[in-house]
């Protein structure tokens, strides 16, 4: 039999706010445990929490990016549960009425049409704080509780079970993720924990209506872990089927070690959360022109300029998903068509000689010592006709190394072209003199040999000699 | 007169015109404390050491001319609001180590004003009870009778005043924890509007229902520490931000005209006599004052009850459950997180508190949540609808605090429901969010203060302060003191 797996995802987007979304104290990863912490977040009898207005305007922001409904009047609730990381025994969240509702995105797989993915709800939440064990608590076998994320505020986007296979899940978790950091609001390191994912997993035979029972995977935290974990799940369902089982509802945990998953915690087990509204916090209320003041001051969003890139600067589909993929690419990509004005030739510099100067270096567009404008003139350097693109390569590295403008390396290293064909005409000439064997040999019908002399000929003008001029000369001296 | 026994306003006099500094006032309660404690309990803690060095400061502030009407005044505030550095035991055990490493808003604001504080008094645990029977440090005793319960949960703030130990204290109330023992104690107890008083720092009980307020030994007392405490707060989200108005200066307007609604649910055929006689005296006075009475009817009183055990128990179910053992408080020695949890819980709460976490947690459950929880949240809107429909004919209403005077101890504490139903005139006015004062109007046959309470709209506690003063004025009730 045929199967069709059914995946919903839930994922955790860590705002990235400077303080925490019900008090005071820092958000920043990394510090010493326990240092950024208050009464608040550390669940002392007595504390109360006070929203952070930045995380609702955050919150609004993913709504409208993703074509949610914002909520009028929305709550908070409390879902209660003990655990030693959970401070209050109970984290604030929202239960019914989230923040955001009934939203979507449209997915494209190559080769296939588009594709909505709804999006049920998105909610504000607290952190919890972690737990670490063994020796680097300085307590031997003991367990230690860091709080310092506790109170971390985070988005829940809730997506319907609209996805058919682990390909259209990393699409639309990518999509996701270009969204929120596009719109500034989280950073998106997968490996900190910033931006985490919760797979529902189910499988039912192909052209049934009915769905199975699914399994609801956890910790699956990089977009390799999600492929690997949604086909190992999809693989052990059908294979209990086949063998006559039933899968039942359950919590699974992703190993990324073994690339497998493994029961957590069955129904019966799970957390009776016995949500009700917080009594600490005050509905919050939102009106149409706060929504409206942030509608204004979004960002244009990656689909549509991409969209743009293709209609307004004749962008192949390809370039433009490309020089689309981060909002700094993008932005840097458009500084530079600015400067220079052919878009195909910034965005092959973008695309090529950039990327691969940052992928060397192991660094992002952010950092990128060569700013937009230097890019666009060194390339009209080129269009001048003052060096070739050869040699533009070179002189981009030395920008990048000294920070240097393009004219003055080129004033300095004497890279000025040649194109003055007494010149070229004498290299041409010596070049022949030296090799009168392969002279014959094109005569003789051998053109191939062209090449050769094109090469010996740039060698010797040390790159500087215009290609364009050589080949003319090169040919009619040869053709004799 | 003895120090002990002066009001604020007496007080402050005399440490204005310097016959007395602060110093020697706080040793005379400091000694009064301990010679009265033995028998009545009201305190967990009591801060000699504090209190006379904050005394001292505060003889500096007089002496440099800047007297407010706190400063060096010696008060005692509830055990379940923090105070930074000092033990803060809210009546359980499960806190019996606890420093805060802060402290309440409405402390805060009392001592930026100069007041010194003698120490942290009894309450019930968690402040669950009516009697401070639950406590986990002993039961106070009412000093007017100390085979008797001083009420409760604030037990220890109106035993303390009562008993000359200080000379107002801060209480909470959740469901007439500050009235009730007011009323069995007689002294002056004010329950502010929901969101007038800052919670930020106060042990959270039921969160929509808490609120802190002033037990004084008169009106005019009760206005000074109102308008200290009082006031907007930025931590906590559901404090209100209304201007704090002066409520001294109105206090002598006089009732005259006052509309005063007689809810009729509120005078039932089992209250003590004793009680009943009280209330015609003091209606017969009001009306002698120039005040008007109206009948009027609060149809959903009956549910109150049931009511308020439903909310409260299921915000305390959830409050409560920090107290783990994992960062603070007391923590059991376990193998194994489940069995911590587990015994630290089960050693350190009381019966009272475990039965209320049950019934909350029930009352959460998925399954139980509609039947119950939303249930009774709709039954709240139908009480504060009560209301709001009643204030539209008048500006203040007059019931009993309490259906009898104050009773033995150990008489209810095996009957949990007829101790919940000593609280039914008290608790409406909390699932309605409004305020509400108890003040002394009588005392019973065998010489029990009784207490009238005045309900006022919401956030219109300057008109049941303006009726209670003129009351006082009438009336000698308050100048009894218990003799012990």
């Amino acid at each position: 039999m045929k199967y069709q797996p059914v995946i919903g995802l839930e994922v955790h987007v860590q705002l990235k706010t400077d303080t925490k979304i019900f008090c005071g104290c820092s958000t920043q990863f990394g510090a010493e445990p326990n240092s950024q912490t208050c009464p608040v977040c550390l669940g002392l009898p007595g504390a109360l929490p006070v929203l952070n207005r930045k995380v609702v305007e955050f919150a609004i922001k993913a709504g409208l990016s993703t074509n949610c409904s914002i909520t009028p009047r929305s709550i908070f609730a409390r879902k209660n549960y003990f655990y030693p990381d959970l401070p209050k025994g109970y984290q604030i969240s929202q239960f019914e009425d989230p923040i955001c509702q009934r939203g979507w995105l449209e997915i494209k797989l190559e080769g296939e049409e588009p594709k909505r993915i709804g999006i049920t709800r998105i909610h504000m939440e607290e952190d919890a704080g972690k737990l670490v064990h063994g020796d680097v608590t300085g307590l031997d076998d003991g367990s230690g509780v860091d709080l310092n994320r506790a109170c971390t505020p985070l988005l829940e986007v809730v997506s319907e079970p609209d996805l058919r296979s682990s390909d259209e899940a990393v699409v639309y978790l990518k999509k996701l993720h270009q969204i929120v950091t596009w719109l500034g609001i989280c950073d998106g390191n997968m490996e900190e924990g910033s931006f985490r994912c919760d797979a529902n997993v189910s499988v039912m035979p192909v052209g049934s209506d009915t769905l199975g029972t699914r399994a609801e995977v956890k910790n699956v935290n990089s977009f390799k872990f999600v492929k690997q974990a949604i086909e190992y799940e999809i693989q052990r369902q059908i294979d209990l089927i086949e063998d006559g089982g039933k899968v039942v509802q359950e919590t699974r945990l992703f190993d990324p070690n073994s690339g497998t998953t493994r029961s957590m915690r069955s129904k019966e087990e799970a957390h009776d959360y016995r949500y009700f509204p917080d009594p600490d916090l005050v509905p919050l209320d939102i009106d149409n022109d706060w929504i409206n003041r942030i509608r204004q001051g979004l960002p244009e969003l990656p689909e549509q300029r991409r969209q743009r890139f293709v209609a307004e600067l004749g962008l192949p589909d390809y370039d433009a998903e490309v020089l689309t993929a981060s909002r700094a690419v993008a932005e840097y990509f458009e500084a530079g068509v600015e400067a220079h004005g052919n878009a195909k030739l910034v965005a092959n510099w973008v695309m090529g000689e950039i990327t691969r100067a940052l992928n060397d270096r192991g660094t992002s567009i952010e950092t990128c010592p060569v700013t937009p404008i230097q890019l666009a003139e060194l390339l009209k350097l080129i269009d001048s006709g003052t060096i070739s693109g050869k040699i533009a390569k070179t002189v981009f590295d030395e920008m990048w190394q000294s920070g240097k403008a393009p004219q003055t390396i080129v004033q300095e290293q004497g890279l000025v072209q040649v194109s003055d064909s007494g010149a070229i005409e004498a290299i041409i000439d010596e070049i022949m003199a030296a090799n009168a064997g392969q002279v014959e040999e094109y005569r003789g019908g051998k053109e191939k040999v062209f090449g050769f002399f094109v090469g010996q000929i740039m060698k010797a003008s040390k790159g500087k000699a215009n290609p364009t001029v050589v080949n003319e000369l090169l040919l009619n001296k040869l053709k004799g | 007169m003895n120090v002990f026994e002066m009001t604020i306003h007496e007080l402050h006099a005399a440490l204005k015109e310097k016959q007395i500094s602060s110093v020697e006032a706080t040793s005379a309660m400091l000694e009064r404390i301990g010679s009265v404690e033995p028998h009545v309990g009201s305190f967990i803690t009591v801060t000699s050491e504090q209190a006379l060095s904050a005394a001292r400061s505060a003889d500096q502030r007089i002496a440099s001319g800047e007297c407010h009407l706190l400063t060096g005044i010696p008060l005692a505030i509830k055990d379940i609001i923090l105070t930074e550095g000092i033990l803060t035991t809210c009546g359980s055990r499960i806190l019996d180590n606890f420093i805060p490493p802060y402290s309440a808003t409405s402390w805060e604001k009392l001592r930026d004003r100069g007041a010194v504080l003698l120490g942290k008094l009894n309450q019930d645990e968690f402040a669950m009870g009516s009697s401070t029977e639950s406590s986990a440090y002993g039961t106070t005793r009412n000093p007017w009778d100390t085979t008797r319960i001083p009420g409760g949960s604030s037990g220890g703030s109106a035993a303390a005043v009562a008993a000359s130990e200080a000379v107002a204290t801060l209480g909470t109330d959740t469901g007439g924890s500050i009235r009730q023992p007011a009323s069995h104690c007689g002294c002056v107890g004010l329950k502010p509007t929901y969101g007038r008083v800052s919670r930020y720092g106060v042990i959270a009980y039921a969160s929509s229902l808490d609120q802190v307020g002033p037990l004084t030994r008169d009106v005019a007392d009760c206005a000074v520490m109102l308008e200290a405490v009082a006031g907007h707060d930025p931590k906590d989200s559901t404090s209100v931000d209304t201007p704090v108005p002066n409520y001294s200066a109105h206090l002598s307007d006089g009732v005259k005209g006052l509309k005063i609604g007689l809810p009729k649910e509120y005078f039932i055929d089992g209250l003590d006599p004793d009680v009943q006689g009280a209330m015609a005296a003091a209606i017969e006075t009001y009306r002698r004052l120039g005040a008007e009475f109206v009948d009027i009817s609060l149809p959903h009183t009956d549910y109150a009850v049931a009511t308020y055990y439903l909310i409260a128990a299921a915000e305390a179910s959830s409050n409560l459950a920090r107290y783990d053992g994992v960062r603070f408080g007391h923590r059991a020695e376990a193998d194994g997180l489940l069995e911590m949890y587990t015994k630290s819980r089960s050693e350190g709460f009381g019966v009272e508190v475990k039965r209320r976490i049950m019934i909350g947690t029930y009352a959460l459950s998925s399954g139980y949540y509609d039947a119950y929880y939303v249930k009774a949240q709709k039954v709240r809107t139908l009480i504060m609808r009560d209301f709001i429909e009643a204030f539209s004919a008048v500006d203040v209403m007059l019931t009993p605090v309490a259906p009898t005077p104050a009773f033995k101890i150990g008489e209810k504490i095996n009957d949990p429901l007829q101790m919940y139903l000593s609280d039914i005139f008290t608790i409406p006015v909390n699932l309605a969010g409004t305020c509400a004062i108890s003040i002394p109007a009588g005392f019973s046959a065998a010489g029990l203060p009784i207490g009238l309470q005045l309900i006022g709209k919401p956030f219109c506690e300057e008109s049941i302060l303006k009726a209670g003063y003129a009351f006082e004025q009438a009336t000698e009730w308050h100048k009894r003191k218990a003799m012990i």
